[in-house]
């Protein structure tokens, strides 16, 4: 990209002057002179509308003086503005008494009492006796406009922000403006709610109490609230969000605005899954993913038996023994732990025990070789690329946040999207070009964008590749996304797809759609065969990734597994080897919530789970970030870093890691990996890994723009002052060695196309059955059923409707399910969800044929 | 006396049944100004409407050649009839779409002859059923004749125009809320800058609007040429004009006048115009451009129908629509009528505008039906002045269309006018009148 | 499955294809759907919200917004009595009331027998026949309470049906010829002719010059 070089143009504010770049609003710059303009419907993260005129100031110009809304004027050289004078109070003071004339004064009981902007603006400016003598405008108390967001419309202002988000930002414009003048509100439609997985962010940013989440209402009163500044870990974008609870619970998760991250953006899960960490302390159905693991536990005549802690840690200890050798222990999963967990466990593993055989993901992400061998984007980078290239799932549903992030410069800045997509997708309206590509065929579509012959069969015709072609060039200003699009599609097709654009695009940066919390910051730490703390890499030894586990257990040579975290019957495709293998080897289950796993544990030990533990993550860029302890962990639940280090000395081994900050600190010390630095630092946006980019001052938290967020220095939210301390950002240098030539993928076989079957795509929903969302019922009642997702010319072959049902034939047995059609699905494919149940069963495990490197389903009228 | 010997230039027809069909338009001239227009330049018709010095009828008087001048130059580009007409009383442009809607047409092809547009909508008020059909079938007749469509009368010219039907929304007149309703969308009128559609107008694109009446008098303007047009009228007001008269007057209608040479107590008066007043009644009032517009009393009776005469004394031509109360007429019942009517058609955008109607409606409802307070009277100035901050005309604009500071017009017109009138409601407690 | 009738479907696709972009065509196709429905039933709302691009909240937002659409049922006739300025100086709020008494119905209402839903309207811009009366958005001239009740006999036994369609039915005449080309031809055409006026201005222009 070129840089464009501005001149600066400078202001006068109330007498002060002030530098700004030209086009910049004159409400920020004023700000920056020290003079705070009021305002309601502003907000920095979106287009200016200037419909509340609050901003109302006195601007100089030919026909003198003139009152004009500072939201909505570009600043010019020379421009000389008053924002005190009495012409502009009297100005001031009218909008927000027009404002108050239909508003109910019902502070006391509303959600926002103490955090209301409206509030605070007329304490600061009302004159407290009210002139409105008139009856004011009444509606039916709350409407639930969606499953989780309720409307009051008396208290609206109509400032249009929420709209706005929904439409703008979020592209879900199932709420709109209805009616016209002063009878004008928010609505949804009643044939369509707003389920937008976004929906929250307008509670977020609703000036004033007309928005409430069904999840938080009434739940704590602002001035109860204690406030940490933390990482949502719920996927791997690592939104900054601010942690707030009310005594020892958490009460609320707000989005903080971070410029490389998330602009103060959530998803639904991120933002309303709170009751899965307190949830249901007491429950003992240990299978169930609603239950918090309080106290350790060791099999006892075939049932899980709380013990002390140094009773099951000897247990875990013997069962280790009794392997025999390294190679026959392993461990499986590791996304959810801290850089600091996943050190001292690596540390464990490897170093104390001397295994390889480790592995933080379930078969569902990358090659890690190869993943620390791409060149890296960040993603700001993929959001400023003129062209991106996505080979992903649909982001929508995996990495929410980073989906808001690239539909903004698709949506409004027109970068060119190229999707290759083998299922629809949220972005597919905004690309440019759709390359569609059936299970097997992924490899065959990135040699084909490289150079390569246009493979027989595919969907992409001559044209539209040149085109394609043309636009990827060498893959400068390229940024391509690559993930899983499709869990039934094997693993290595799409690696080999990805090393062939790697290395046919020379020029081109990857963001890695790697989707399970700290799943990078695991594999940073060396939990994967072959990889080593701060992404080293050792290629003289081999080890056993995370399906090779389960052969072995299930073939009796791998003896005793460490499950880290996740449960593994929740996550892997190949549900019956998973079971075979579990029920095989001596299982210890380090884990914060219940699951279907801990059936074949043999010792439980119970582990802190987010916002109960201090430590540092790494986002999908790279990206280190602090997160932060904001209560404490219920019963005896340990951080995984202390469960790491006390096994180690049962095991025989002072791993010297005592606490997270010996942890963060042995991990800078010994690779430079910046955990300690961004501990202490308080550097919130934290430090981006392996790539040279500056941190970014944060700017001073508007509350009119993020109510709820407390602004307080420690909380790193910005104070008045304006920064915060930023880490010096040299030492983010990694010792990464892999590279390329060091990438193993395996030739697999594609089978020939089955005519009368249809190529499975099994994609990823955000709302799942995962602990997060089991353990929230709020949220728990959106996980859709389980369907097939079928083109409508496939339907009609089939002599369907959609929303039938049909007989499945599959390898795992035959079952019914419905069926819809989408003519974005493409021909001879269907599309079901992952982490879903039809009629209450996981028909999933049974569709995919774990055999094969696709799955071909038969499908029969009934 | 009147001066009533200017040819009329947009109402020639209006004695005729069947001025709307298409064979009477040929018989009466019809599309011969388009045949000429079609073997100009583009540019010099452009030149001759410069030359004629027509002010936009719609409300604003903005000179139709300048606004052609503006047009940005880019590929694709629109011209939009803007033919909403909701500005209480006036129904002057409801005349032109049901009487004369080949009149409307021929200026409409010719003015996108002149500005090379790519397409042309108009935009007629939804409740006009009855004109949204003639227009309708004059555009069919059009293309059948030749003079629409593709490659006009043989020539290198060829251009679509769609009736945009409207729903049922005053501020859908306003230029920009117009589009927004073209474009499909809730009429919210957008915020400035871009000031001008001409710049960015519907989708984005560069857009000349005009008002029904500006465009129909392009017809008369190319046979005759611009001059001839400009030689009517006095100064920057040339040309004729329709007047919509209503309210207290024996004859109310719409009259097709020669600019200034005529006052209003012409066209209220005299006998082959408004006629005069009821038997008995004395003139209280008048309203002199529409609602929007603030008030004349008896004094200013003597003012010429021209935009700067009467922008000289605050107030303006607009809509051209004069509205007349007697001494039997109840101001604050009317003015009460024109707040209720801001009230219900405020777009609810932005915040003074949406709040600020409803709050001065109530109140002037008030002290209308019972109710009314002395200390409303400068309750009501003081939000009048919150809406539009000084009370003048024209109006600080701190909103983000005019409906806005137009709602304060009549208040503050009645209320410095008639104070002892509200001074009496409030005493008597309601309407004296009732 | 079209909630649209065949002929209502066909003609609200010929109505979008006449527009550069499809959401422009939102008013002319409620005004449609509520031509058959006679309001905008949720079925009429999805179906353009399909055919415009948008979703149903964003068509029950756009439609609310506008008075001549309806988002509950209403009579076979709508009649709307015009108050404002001219007409409430000729007795509109009286006719108005007088209506009510007549049709049995509250202004905003329907009266039982389902015929009539009577409207407080904004001006009409019919001011010279003041107060100003419109039944199914066709201008009836009524002025008088005398004269509103015998039309109001009309309409009951149909003498009007002619004059006054059933509600929702907005233009009767069908769009005949038309020049349905994409904007960048025209664009092209445009530039082309510009052109050629360039040159032969030009041309002429040094003709000019040599004489
Ligand atoms: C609230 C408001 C209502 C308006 N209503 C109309 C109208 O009904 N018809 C009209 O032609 N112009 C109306 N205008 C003026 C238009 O914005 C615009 O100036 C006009 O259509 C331009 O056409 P002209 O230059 O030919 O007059 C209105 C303006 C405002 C602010
Ligand atoms: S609900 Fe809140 S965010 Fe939405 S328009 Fe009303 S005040 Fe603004
Ligand atoms: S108008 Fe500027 S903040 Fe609302």
């Amino acid at each position: 990209m070129t840089e464009v070089t501005r001149t600066n143009v400078t202001i006068t504010v109330d007498g002060h002057s002030v530098e700004a770049q030209p086009g910049e609003m004159l409400i920020e710059v004023a700000e920056r002179a020290g003079s705070y303009i009021p305002r309601f419907c502003y907000h920095p993260r979106m287009e200016p509308v200037g419909v509340c005129r609050m901003c109302l100031v006195e601007v100089d110009g030919p026909r003198g003086a003139t009152l004009q809304p500072a939201c909505y004027l570009k600043v010019a050289d020379g421009m000389n503005v008053t924002t005190d004078s009495d012409k502009v109070k009297k100005a001031q003071d009218g909008v927000l008494e027009f404002l108050l004339a239909n508003h109910p004064l019902d502070c006391p009981v509303c959600d926002k009492g103490g955090e209301c902007p409206l509030q605070d603006q007329t304490l600061a400016h009302g004159s407290g006796e009210t002139r409105f003598v008139e009856e004011k405008r009444h509606f039916v108390k709350p409407v639930a406009i969606g499953e989780l967001v309720l409307l009051d419309r008396e208290r609206c202002i109509q400032c249009s922000r929420c709209t706005r988000f929904a439409s703008e930002v979020a592209g879900d414009a199932q709420i709109a403006f209805a009616g016209r003048g002063d009878m004008i509100e928010v609505a949804s439609s009643p044939t369509q709610p707003f389920d937008s997985i976004f929906s929250g962010n307008t509670v977020q940013i609703c000036p004033v109490g007309a928005l409430t989440a069904k999840p938080y209402r009434f739940s704590a009163r602002p001035w109860d609230l204690e406030q940490a500044e933390s990482t949502c870990t719920m996927c791997a974008v690592g939104c900054r969000v601010a942690v707030q609870s009310s005594g020892n619970r958490l009460t609320r998760v707000l989005g903080v605005d971070s410029e490389p991250v998330n602009h103060g953006w959530l998803c639904d899960k991120g933002r309303f899954t709170l009751d899965s960490i307190d949830a249901n302390p007491e429950s003992r159905d240990l299978l169930s993913a609603a239950t918090r693991i309080t106290e350790p536990m060791v099999r006892v005549r075939g049932e899980l038996t709380p013990v002390s802690w140094g009773v099951a840690l000897s247990e875990a200890a013997r069962l280790l023994h009794e392997a025999g050798d390294a190679d026959a222990i392993g461990a499986i999963g590791g996304a959810s732990l801290t850089n600091e967990g996943a050190f001292a466990w690596e540390r464990f593993l490897r170093g104390a025990i001397g295994t390889e055989n480790i592995d933080a993901q379930f078969g569902d992400g990358l090659d890690p070789v190869l993943l620390q061998s791409l060149p890296l984007a960040t993603i700001d980078d993929a959001a400023n690329a003129p062209v991106v290239l996505t080979l992903t799932g649909d982001l929508r549903e995996e990495l929410p946040v980073l989906f808001l992030r690239l539909r903004e410069s698709f949506a409004h800045r027109h970068h060119t999207l190229i999707e290759i997509a083998s299922a629809p997708s949220a972005l597919r309206s905004l690309a440019a070009h759709v390359l569609g590509v059936r299970p097997g065929d992924t490899p065959l579509i990135a040699e084909a964008l490289v150079g390569g012959p246009l493979p027989v069969g595919t969907l992409v015709h001559d044209a539209q590749l040149a085109e394609v072609r043309q636009l990827l060039g060498d893959g400068s200003g390229v940024v391509i996304v690559a993930g899983r699009a499709n869990l039934a599609e094997d693993q290595r097709l799409v690696d080999r797809a990805v090393a062939t654009l790697a290395q046919g695009l020379p020029q081109a940066k990857f963001l890695v759609a790697l989707r399970r919390s700290n799943v990078r910051g695991a594999l940073d730490m060396g939990l994967a065969p072959r990889l080593r703390p701060g992404r080293g890499f050792d290629a003289a030894v081999s080890g056993r990734e995370s399906h090779a586990q389960l052969v072995a257990m299930s073939e009796g040579t791998q003896r005793t597994t460490i499950v880290l975290g996740g449960c593994v019957l929740g996550n892997v495709v190949d549900v019956q080897l998973a079971t075979q293998g579990l029920a095989a080897a001596n299982v210890i289950s380090v884990t914060g919530h219940g699951g279907a796993t801990l059936a074949f544990a043999d010792v439980v030990l119970p582990a802190s789970v987010q916002h109960e533990r201090t430590g540092t993550v790494t986002n999908l860029e790279g990206r280190v970030t602090a997160v932060v302890s904001k209560i404490s962990a219920p019963g005896s639940a340990w951080s995984d870093v202390a469960i790491a280090a006390e096994l180690a000395l049962q095991w025989g081994q002072d791993l010297g890691l005592g606490s997270v900050e010996l942890a963060a600190q042995a991990i800078e010390e010994s690779t430079g990996y910046a955990a300690l630095s961004v501990l202490q630092d308080q550097a919130f946006d934290g430090v981006v890994m392996g790539l040279n980019v500056t941190p970014v001052a944060r700017h001073a938290m508007d509350p009119m723009a993020f109510p709820g967020i407390r602004s307080t220095k420690t909380a790193g939210l910005g104070d008045s002052t304006g920064t915060t301390t930023l880490l010096d950002a040299t030492s983010t240098a990694v010792t990464s060695s892999a590279t390329f030539a060091d990438v193993i993928i395996d030739t697999v076989e594609v089978p020939p196309a089955d005519a009368y079957a249809l190529r499975l795509v099994l994609a990823r929903r955000l709302y799942d059955r995962g602990v997060a969302m089991q353990g929230s019922p709020d949220v728990a009642a959106l996980i859709a059923q389980t369907t097939l997702t079928i083109n409508p010319s496939d339907l009609d072959r089939l002599g369907l409707a959609s929303g039938a049902r049909v007989m499945v034939r599959a390898v795992g047995g035959d079952f019914e399910i419905g069926v819809l059609a989408d003519e974005r699905v493409l021909r001879g494919t269907c599309v079901a969800p992952l982490g879903t149940l039809a009629d209450g069963v996981n028909v999933v495990s049974k569709m995919v044929d774990p055999s094969s490197s696709v799955t071909q389903l038969r499908l029969e009228t009934r | 006396m009147a001066t009533l010997d200017a040819p009329r230039i947009v109402s020639s027809r209006r004695d005729l049944a069947d001025s709307f069909t298409l064979n009477r338009y040929l018989e009466t001239g019809g599309y011969s100004a388009l045949r000429k227009a079609l073997s100009m330049f583009p540019e010099s018709v452009a030149s001759e409407v410069d030359k004629a010095s027509l002010l936009g009828r719609g409300g604003a008087g903005f000179p139709a050649g300048r606004k052609w001048s503006m047009l940005r130059r880019a590929p694709i580009s629109y011209l939009v009839v803007n033919g909403d007409e909701s500005e209480p009383a006036t129904f002057k442009d409801h005349y032109l779409v049901e009487r004369d809607p080949h009149q409307l047409v021929e200026g409409v092809i010719i003015a996108a002859y002149a500005l090379q547009v790519t397409q042309a909508f108009i935009f007629l008020r939804g409740e006009f059923a009855l004109g949204l059909e003639r227009v309708q079938q004059a555009l069919n007749e059009a293309y059948a004749h030749g003079a629409l469509g593709s490659k006009i009368f043989g020539s290198e010219f060829s251009l679509d125009i769609v009736v945009h039907p409207g729903a049922g929304a005053y501020i859908c007149g306003e230029e920009t809320s117009l589009l927004e309703a073209l474009e499909g969308k809730r009429g919210f009128p957008r915020i400035k800058p871009p000031f001008f559609p001409a710049v960015t107008g519907l989708y984005g694109e560069p857009t000349v609007v005009n008002n029904v009446e500006t465009m129909s008098n392009l017809p008369w303007i190319i046979n005759n040429g611009g001059e001839a047009f400009a030689a009517l009228g006095v100064g920057r007001s040339t040309g004729t004009r329709l007047f919509a008269l209503a309210g207290d007057v024996k004859r109310p209608g719409v009259f097709e006048l020669e600019m200034v040479k005529n006052t209003f107590r012409d066209i209220i008066f005299d006998p082959a115009l408004g006629g005069g007043l009821a038997e008995g009644r004395t003139l209280k009032a008048f309203i002199p451009g529409g609602v929007s517009a603030p008030w004349f009393g008896p004094d200013q009776l003597d003012t010429p129908l021209g935009q700067d005469e009467v922008g000289a004394l605050g107030s303006m031509l607009g809509s051209g629509s004069i509205v007349v109360m007697d001494d039997a007429s109840c101001v604050v019942r009317a003015t009460w009528r024109i707040t209720k009517f801001f009230s219900r058609e405020s777009c609810g955008q932005c915040t003074p505008c949406r709040e600020g109607s409803g709050w001065i409606e109530r109140i002037m409802y008030r002290l209308e039906h019972g109710g009314g307070r002395m200390e409303d009277l400068d309750l009501l100035l003081d939000l009048c002045d919150n809406i539009a901050p000084g009370l003048s005309w024209p109006p600080q604009q701190t909103t983000i269309c005019v409906l806005g500071p137009s709602i304060p017009s009549s208040v503050h017109s009645a209320l410095s006018m008639f104070r002892d009138d509200f001074v009496a409601h409030v005493n008597h407690g309601g309407c004296p009148h009732d | 499955m079209s909630h649209f009738h065949a002929d209502i479907r066909q003609r609200a696709e010929e109505l979008v294809a006449l527009y550069p972009r499809q959401r422009s065509a939102m008013l002319p196709l409620l005004h449609l759907a509520q031509e058959q429905d006679g309001y905008l039933s949720d079925e009429g709302i999805a179906e353009v919200a399909t055919l415009t691009g948008t979703t149903p909240a964003e068509v029950r937002g756009t439609a609310s917004f506008y008075d001549m659409f309806h988002l509950e049922p209403v009579g076979k006739y709508v009649v709307g009595v015009c108050t404002n300025i001219a007409c409430l100086l000729a007795g509109g709020e009286e006719l108005l009331e007088h209506a009510s008494s007549t049709l049995g119905c509250a202004v905003g209402a329907t009266s039982e027998d389902g015929l009539f839903t009577l409207e407080e309207t904004e001006c009409l811009a019919d001011c010279n026949v003041a107060p100003c009366v419109q039944v199914n958005h066709r201008y009836v001239r009524t002025t008088t309470p005398e004269t509103f009740d015998t039309m109001v006999q009309d309409l009951r036994e149909g003498r009007l049906d002619h004059d006054v369609p059933s509600h929702g039915t907005l233009i009767r005449v069908k769009r005949q010829g038309g020049l349905r080309v994409a904007k960048s031809d025209i664009a092209a055409e445009r530039a082309e002719a510009l052109a050629a006026r360039t040159a032969r201005a030009e041309a002429a222009a040094a003709q000019q010059e040599s004489k």
